[in-house]
């Protein structure tokens, strides 16, 4: 039997080469990290989320066993550190000296020997509180005489962050005189959480002889991290090391810049030993980046024949207590407006406030572009509750008021040019895996047997891999991506990129990148990401961006060498450059196809036989900066049954296509989607951060906020098509939001078409039991 | 999540661990599974001086069938509960409700006699033991007294165990013509009920000798239906008088709103389960299984 050869170029589904290290429990996590003389430290964080700080006394923490240091937000302050930017161009407390404006802030720190000794020293710092009153929603937030939570800023009066516009007011209040029929939907899209399984922790390490600062820590962007770190701290960026290992998932959470990582950082200056910070599960739930809490209300203007005309929406974002919106954009709500969605919509405008409340910070993007999730969900219930006002099928609705394959690169009505698409080909491949029309008929049948069974659509548009320098950075730096290829003398190579895996595959498809691209096996290819004192510059890994950005410059370098390759080869086969041809991993000469030079043969030669003149090695750097957003897009439909007794949901079937352009690892994409339909499902289902009056957080531990697991998940049934992306170098687009964007809509869409013969609009998520029941009887349904 | 700092004991007898008790008893937490305990040391909700670990007590783990009962040792193991198959025709009420409990991790750590003197009220066992009029013996060093099932549950995570005393026990009277059913709602695996019921009836032709109703999460602890279960007793299990015991149990229902739901979605819940719970058991009774 002749063996298999593996290449493990673009489409091959090769198993995933981290995976040998993550099954056999050898990844490198940063608990796992232990440097010589290594302290701990435990923050002591706020109970009350609105409070005066009256005093903070550590004298008996201090003189507890194994304790090194107290620090707290005064002492923090003597250095200048007691605050920091946020992302979003606001402040924010490293600890606090003033007042604490959500429960479980930063208030003092024990660094101690072990981490027993921190957290029993924690809990004997006395800290006196003057409590205040709390502001828990937008609604509170903008009520005459509310508390002003930021008054440690000037000019600032009240509880307004920020106004924002989009689109044409005028067209679209002309467009909405004349409408035959105007649809509204306002719902609430719920603070939840991205709570990935590896919490956010550091271990800062500064050096008090050299002066080098090496900080690992659990950062999706660690490039970015330390020229922040320069610009904040003022250490020279050469002297600045970050180093992101095995991330435990990220989904946006460990994008921030946290006050842990500060504290960690000064505390090891000062002491000058490493010190370790590691989350606890709580820590991670109640102080770091959230996502969503969106109130928002959408009106979709219709014409007599059901083609919609316009699209206005008005939303309150609620910011926490300093406006941390981890987004690169210059858009204050993000790519909010990416509203109109799959739609071929005329006009739209679109408003948005940012409050302060008294809970935590940093609005992530969960697993999505910057709100383009918020953005998505609403358009796709207001779509399917338009549907079913008018009488019309939820897919033909959708149908008619697609997008034509025709109209691309097509311009919205908010400034958006998407680049390709075919969102009919995707609905018609969705409705026939899902047998649409008989199952149509199925659920007519059986709610004429007195059972409440729905099925909902929602037809998503992404808009990912931020992306151009024009339009996206952070604190100036542009959004560009890089990858470096080094390729050694024997013919195998090492691949660099300013990205980081936190489990989505980067070293299994970027080597397939190169596979493809100049030949070598992947096999072959090890791919290295994190470390800011070797890889070269990048913007990181968040908003489905590594493929788009990074890939793209993996693509391009290869590209790069592989001209090189074709001069070396010339001159090994002495023939002329032009005379070459190139097949995957070969050069060879036209009209000869054995007489060639193999990419490893050409390899050697770069250190050992070279043209005349030509400089040594093969290798090199590229810095991508896409010319345009790329635009995933897919239908998923769900179908569900409900329990008229209690109000439980069961989702019977998912069906999801999803079009995200050319697949480099159609297994990893695979997973991808398992993956965010799973985190949809529980968004739409369970998942949720709330508050009681008082703005206490319920949600801190995962009895409270919760995770779906293997037993409650529905199975997947997936499908696609590809519509490459015009300007990518590969065609692709990224994938690994597209599900977490599309799929809320369409498990909550199920449920409103459930509940649709008894005229219920809307149920805010998470969908729990009891809402549904009260849906339920309300309308008199019971058991 | 790092405790506090606690002494521990691994008492190897009964007798050793009654004798830690009577003389630490107060400052002390017995751990049996550990699956409740645990996470309150780590969250420092609990912070005990002494911990006394009783899971190597020998001959408390097990299911035995003796004089017209079911002693279920205090240290057997929820999965022991769920696995056994003679029990699904003996009591079938108890591997329903094992299946309920938590995520199999849990149920193959955690012991029935732990889940129980925990007295959690949103646990599940306490709504079984109330609905099957279980009894508990419990140990101390002045001698082995029984508890009524009715009267171990005093409160949340309070029980009629004093403090020098162990659980050893749970004596379960079976009866012929006899079944039980156990209906949960849960929000996702490994969550505590947002209301679950305990039902068992007894069967004398084709009228209902005797019930049992237990409720779980709609109290300071878990409830017994002493309403619902005299209007059954002598009646034939029709349509209406399920749903009058199921509207009393439902008005027992001592429900408080909160992340779940609202006091009368629990409230509502009972009712349902209620009839639910006592249709399957009337036919499993009747011997459909």
């Amino acid at each position: 039997m002749a063996a298999t050869h593996v290449h493990g170029g673009i489409g091959e589904s090769i198993k995933r080469k981290e995976d040998s290290r993550f099954l056999h429990g050898k990844g490198n996590y940063i608990d796992d990290l232990a440097l010589p003389g290594m302290l701990h430290m435990s923050i002591l964080r706020s109970p009350h989320a609105h409070a005066r700080l009256k005093s903070v006394d550590t004298s008996a923490a201090s003189g507890m066993p194994g304790v090194i240091a107290v620090v707290t937000g005064e002492l923090m302050a003597q250095h200048k550190l007691a605050w920091m930017p946020t992302l979003s161009n606001d402040t924010q407390a490293v600890l606090a000296t003033d007042k604490v404006r959500f429960q479980g802030q930063e208030v003092a720190a024990v660094i101690a020997e072990t981490r027993y000794q921190a957290e029993d020293a924690r809990d004997a710092i006395v800290v006196d509180y003057e409590v205040l009153t709390a502001v828990t929603s937008p609604e509170g937030a903008k009520t005459a005489g509310a508390p002003l939570i930021r008054d440690d800023k000037e000019n600032q009066k009240d509880n307004h962050i920020y106004h924002w516009e989009s689109g044409d007011q005028g067209t679209t209040r002309a467009a909405f005189a004349k409408a035959d029929k105007v649809v509204r939907l306002h719902t609430f899209y719920p603070r939840c959480h991205p709570a990935p399984l590896e919490t956010c922790g550091c271990v800062a390490d500064v050096n008090g002889v050299t002066g080098k600062a090496t900080i690992y820590m659990t950062s999706q962007a660690p490039h970015a991290i330390r020229t922040v770190f320069a610009l904040v701290t003022g250490l020279p960026e050469q002297n600045i090391r970050v180093i992101s290992p095995d991330i435990g998932g990220g989904f946006g959470n460990k994008v921030p810049v946290y006050p842990g990582y500060v504290v960690a950082t000064a505390a090891s200056l000062l002491i000058g030993r490493p010190v370790k910070w590691i989350e606890d599960r709580t820590e991670n739930l109640i102080s770091t980046g959230y996502a969503r809490d969106f109130h928002m209300t959408g009106d979709l203007a219709l014409d007599k024949d059901g083609k919609i005309t316009a699209l206005r929406v008005h939303l309150d974002s609620d910011n926490g207590a300093f406006f941390a919106d981890a987004q690169p954009s210059k858009f204050k709500a993000g790519l909010f407006h990416i509203v109109t969605g799959s739609y071929d919509i005329p006009t739209a405008h679109i408003t948005a406030d940012g409050y302060y409340t008294n809970k935590a910070p940093g609005g992530v993007a969960y697993r999505c572009s910057f709100r383009v999730t918020e953005a998505s969900y609403l358009i796709e219930r207001l779509i399917t509750n338009a549907a079913i006002e008018i009488g019309m099928d939820q897919a033909e609705f959708r149908k008619k008021n697609f997008i034509r394959k025709d109209q691309f690169p097509y311009h919205s009505a908010t400034g958006w040019v998407y680049d390709s698409g075919d969102y009919h080909k995707a609905m018609d491949v969705a409705l026939d895996q899902l047998g649409y029309d008989e199952l149509r008929k199925d659920v007519e049948k059986r709610r004429k047997q007195g059972e409440v069974t729905g099925i909902g659509i929602a037809s998503f548009t992404e808009v990912v891999g931020a992306g151009h320098g024009a339009d996206f950075d952070i604190l100036g730096l542009r959004m560009f991506d890089s990858a470096e290829l080094r390729v050694h003398p024997t013919g195998k190579a090492m691949l660099r990129m300013g990205t980081k895996s936190q489990g989505q595959g980067h070293e299994t498809t970027f080597a397939q990148i190169v596979a493809e691209e100049l030949g070598i096996p992947a096999a072959d290819v090890a791919v290295e990401e994190g470390d800011t004192d070797t890889a070269p510059y990048g913007l990181g890994t968040y908003a489905s961006r590594s493929t788009p950005v990074a890939g793209a410059a993996t693509a391009m370098v290869s590209r790069k060498l592989r001209e090189k390759g074709r001069k070396i080869a010339a001159h090994l086969l002495e023939a002329a450059e032009e005379d070459l041809e190139w097949e995957r991993g070969r050069f060879f000469v036209k009209g000869s196809p054995d007489k060639g030079k193999t990419i490893q043969e050409i390899a050697f030669a770069a250190y050992t036989n070279l043209p005349e003149g030509m400089e040594a090695g093969l290798e090199g750097v590229h810095y991508y900066d896409p010319p345009n957003m790329t635009y995933p897009f897919g239908t998923y439909a769900v179908v569900v049954d409900v329990d008229k007794g209690t109000g439980q949901v069961k989702v019977k079937r998912v069906v999801a296509v999803d079009d995200c352009g050319v697949r480099i690892n159609p297994m990893i994409v695979e997973g991808q989607i398992h993956g965010g339909l799973t985190e949809g499902f529980g968004i739409a289902f369970m998942e949720l951060i709330t508050f009681d009056a008082e703005g206490n957080c319920i949600g801190s531990n995962f009895m409270d906020y919760l995770l779906p697991t293997a037993w409650e998940s529905p199975k997947f049934e997936l499908g696609e098509t590809v519509t490459p992306s015009p300007h990518h170098p590969l065609g692709a687009k990224g994938v690994g939001e597209s599900p977490t964007v599309g799929s809320p809509a369409a498990y909550v869409n199920a449920v409103i078409d459930a509940l649709s013969p008894y005229g219920v609009k809307n149920i805010d998520m998470p969908v729990t039991p009891d809402k549904v029941w009260a849906a339920l009887r309300a309308a008199g349904v019971s058991e | 999540m790092f405790p506090a700092a606690f002494d521990y004991r691994a008492p190897s007898s009964l007798a050793e661990a009654v004798d830690i008790l009577r003389q630490r008893g107060e400052e002390a937490k017995v751990m049996a599974g550990g699956q409740s305990l645990i996470p309150l040391l780590k969250l420092r909700f609990s912070q005990p001086a002494l911990v006394v670990d009783i899971g190597r007590l020998p001959n408390l783990a097990g299911v035995e069938r003796k004089d017209g009962h079911l002693r279920v040792g205090a240290l057997t193991r929820h999965v022991q509960v769920e696995s056994n198959t003679d029990l699904r025709t003996l009591c079938p009420i108890l591997p329903e409700a094992a299946h309920w409990i938590a995520d199999p991790l849990i149920r193959n750590q955690g012991t029935v006699g732990g889940s129980v003197c925990h007295a959690d009220p949103q646990g599940d066992w306490g709504s079984v033991m109330l609905a099957l009029d279980a009894d508990f013996v419990a140990r101390s060093e002045s001698g082995e007294r029984t508890i009524k099932a009715a009267d171990f549950f005093q409160g949340p995570f309070t029980t009629a165990l004093r403090p020098d005393e162990v659980l050893t026990e749970i004596r379960i009277p079976l009866a012929a013509h006899s079944a039980g059913a156990y209906n949960k709602l849960e929000r996702k695996v490994g969550d505590f009920a947002t209301v679950a019921v305990a039902v068992q009836v007894e069967m004398n032709g084709d009228k209902i000798a005797k019930a049992g109703i237990g409720l779980t999460s709609v109290g300071d602890r878990n409830l017994k239906a002493r309403d619902a279960e005299k209007s059954l007793a002598g009646k034939q299990p029709t349509d209406e008088a399920i749903a009058e015991a199921a509207r009393l149990a439902a008005a027992a229902a001592e429900p408080k709103a909160d992340v779940r739901g609202s006091a009368e979605f629990k409230r509502d819940i009972v009712r349902v389960f209620v009839q639910r719970g006592l249709k399957t058991a009337v036919a499993r009774a009747r011997g459909g299984q």
